[in-house]
């Protein structure tokens, strides 16, 4: 096996942990440099990829680690969303507090209905998810004194201190969520919990004879892929402005899960490339295209789908673990073929002139003294 | 010790095991033979709670398993590997066997009990980061047994351990399970077609057949009986 050996300070920490929390300062670093270069509306957009790879990323635990389908996430984020509804309506109280508790009022709802729900497999749960997402807008019409009916509720973004852009705050706020939320998830599945999660996936008998509790096990997975999507709506609410069931329509789950699929299920990282195409294409990618072909705006409206569904089909045929997988393969295939021909032009120098070859290492093949073979 | 009495478990109208008592002493192997339908797998099924029993009892080291969950009963130092040697496939070796120990010790403690199932089954270090789909039929085998050890079991149930596997892998193996019952701690329950070999390392037999109990007697007297190994046995 060829590996390619880095200077230690190059080298990735070896613990998960110190890993993940690299990768979150790297990201906040990236962000926060990136979110002070982009217009109000394109920090707003960024919030939103923010918003999205929160609820993906949950999904993701939920459907490519633990293998529960669930196209009922909508559902959750409206709960979320309703909970900080309800809290700015009725008290004024911190941020941080309000957002934690839509966490823990959505958590609580998964866990309600992950004990029946996690019973079920394959289309059962899926058909079961369906109905949550389907069952909300008649919850909220039914109780529209508490719901606000189809008005909704008003939710007012957060204030930002001093004179920095109320836009850029609150795009700030979702993406440190983001950030916090996908360290300890990627936490979360190296520790014993992932492995379970995993193993459960892959062999539920298997799983309960290694002595893993397996119906607990898929009550956690799909407690915090509730949790998860409970913050991602209570954080898109803080960006929209107002609570109604117009913002959690059965599509937005269905855009989750292919967000999800896309970006390449039980990823963390795939969450970003999924968020970013449920935000960009059905919205602003499609319409240039449509803009470009001189479509008429039925045709422009109607394209969003239409181009979802191919670039679903596109990234299924060629790259079947999503653009993470791809991504992940290609940098495998580079990094293999690269060292395999430095090898190659290596070995043929040693053979052509074998007492040379030590002098030869000072020269423009230096870097092959970077490699070795296992 | 173990004790099985009068358990009975059926499928819909089909009852796989009528009223079966049997007991395996601690420290020893004992082998339960029987034709294809006999209700070999049932019992180690029933008794290691993935299928539940509607009649009688098992008792275990204190615990009666009859209605205890799949995991308490793996917690309670019960190991069953069953048919096929069900490994998670998706998983490296590394990690099947962590997975075995995963509630039971801290990670240092794992380390050590990983490096002794990587001593018992050689094979098994040397594809320590392979996935668990990559390995063979003999080392999934193994893989399975290794991570049913792992946890320290008391008691090992195995089903058709030597399944599908070359007549010398199968020796290979039945040499560990008699190495790994002279420490006096493991009681193993084996199950096999494969009567010969099996008898070769138990010390007690029981023959199945029908779902009923026909004989319980030492290996050696099963292995000696012409009628019953032409009857049952089919060697």
């Amino acid at each position: 096996m060829i590996k390619l050996r880095l200077p230690g300070w190059a080298r990735l920490p070896r613990q998960p942990m110190l890993r993940h929390l690299l990768f979150g300062a790297l990201g906040a670093l990236f962000f926060y440099l990136l979110s002070n270069s982009l217009s109000s509306f394109n920090n707003f957009q960024l919030g939103e990829v923010a918003v999205y790879a929160i609820a993906i990323a949950g999904l993701s635990v939920l459907t490519g680690v633990n293998g529960q389908i669930s196209l009922g996430q909508g559902a959750f984020l409206a709960v979320g969303a309703y909970t900080i509804g309800e809290l700015e309506v009725h008290q004024s109280i911190n941020l941080v507090f309000q957002l934690l508790i839509a966490v823990a009022v959505s958590a609580a709802v998964g866990f309600i209905i992950a004990v029946p729900a996690t019973r079920l497999r394959g289309p059962y749960l899926a058909g079961m998810t369906l109905l949550l997402a389907l069952a909300l807008p008649f919850l909220s019409d039914k109780y529209s004194s508490f719901f606000g009916g189809d008005q909704g509720l008003i939710t007012l973004p957060p204030d930002a201190p001093g004179s920095i852009d109320p836009q850029k705050w609150l795009t700030w706020i979702q993406l440190l969520c983001a950030l916090i939320v996908l360290v300890l998830l990627g936490n979360l599945l190296s520790s014993r919990f992932g492995r379970s999660f995993r193993a459960v996936r892959d062999n539920e008998v298997a799983a309960s004879l290694a002595g893993v509790h397996v119906a607990r096990t898929k009550v956690i997975a799909f407690v915090i892929s509730a949790a998860c999507a409970g913050l991602s709506g209570a954080l898109l609410v803080l960006s929209t402005g107002v609570v109604n069931t117009g913002e959690f329509p059965l599509s937005l789950s269905i855009y989750i899960l292919a967000g999800m699929v896309l970006g390449g299920a039980g990823t963390l990282t795939g969450a970003w490339w999924g968020a970013i195409l449920v935000v960009y294409l059905p919205n602003q990618w499609s319409q240039s295209l449509a803009n470009a072909f001189h479509a008429n705006h039925l045709v422009g409206a109607n394209l969003a789908v239409i181009v979802f569904g191919a670039v679903l089909i596109i990234v299924m045929l060629l790259a079947p673990a999503g653009v993470q997988g791809g991504l992940r393969w290609l940098g495998h295939r580079l990094v293999t073929v690269s060292t395999v021909t430095k090898l190659g032009s290596n070995i043929s120098v040693a053979l052509q002139d074998q007492p040379a070859s030590k002098q030869d290492r000072g020269g423009p093949d230096s870097e092959t003294a970077a490699t070795s073979v296992d | 010790m173990l004790e099985v009495s009068e358990l009975s478990v059926s499928f819909g109208a089909v009852s796989a095991l009528k009223g079966v008592s049997l007991q395996a002493r601690t420290g020893s192997i004992t082998a339960v033979l029987g034709a294809n339908g006999a209700g070999k797998t049932t019992l180690l099924r029933a008794i290691s709670g993935l299928v539940k029993a509607h009649a009688g009892s098992v008792r275990y080291d204190k615990h009666e398993l009859v209605g205890m969950s799949v995991e308490r009963i793996v917690r309670a130092g019960v190991s069953h590997v069953p048919e096929g040697g069900s490994v998670i496939a998706e998983m490296t070796v590394a990690e099947n066997l962590q997975l075995g120990a995963v509630w039971r010790y801290g990670r240092r403690e794992r380390q050590r009990r990983i490096g002794e199932i990587y001593e018992i089954f050689p094979a098994l270090a040397t594809r320590a980061k392979q996935h668990a789909s990559t390995l063979s039929g003999g080392e999934r085998q193994m893989l399975a047994i290794g991570r049913a050890l792992v946890s320290r079991p008391s008691l090992l149930l195995l089903d058709e351990p030597s399944l599908g596997l070359a007549p010398l892998v199968t020796a290979g193996l039945m040499a560990v399970l008699a190495d790994l019952s002279k420490g006096g701690e493991i009681t193993t329950v084996l199950v096999e077609q494969n009567a010969r070999s099996a008898l070769s390392i138990a010390s007690w037999a029981v023959v199945l057949n029908l779902g009923t109990v026909v004989v319980s007697d030492s290996a050696d007297a099963v292995a000696g009986d012409a009628d019953l190994r032409h009857h049952f046995l089919g060697f």
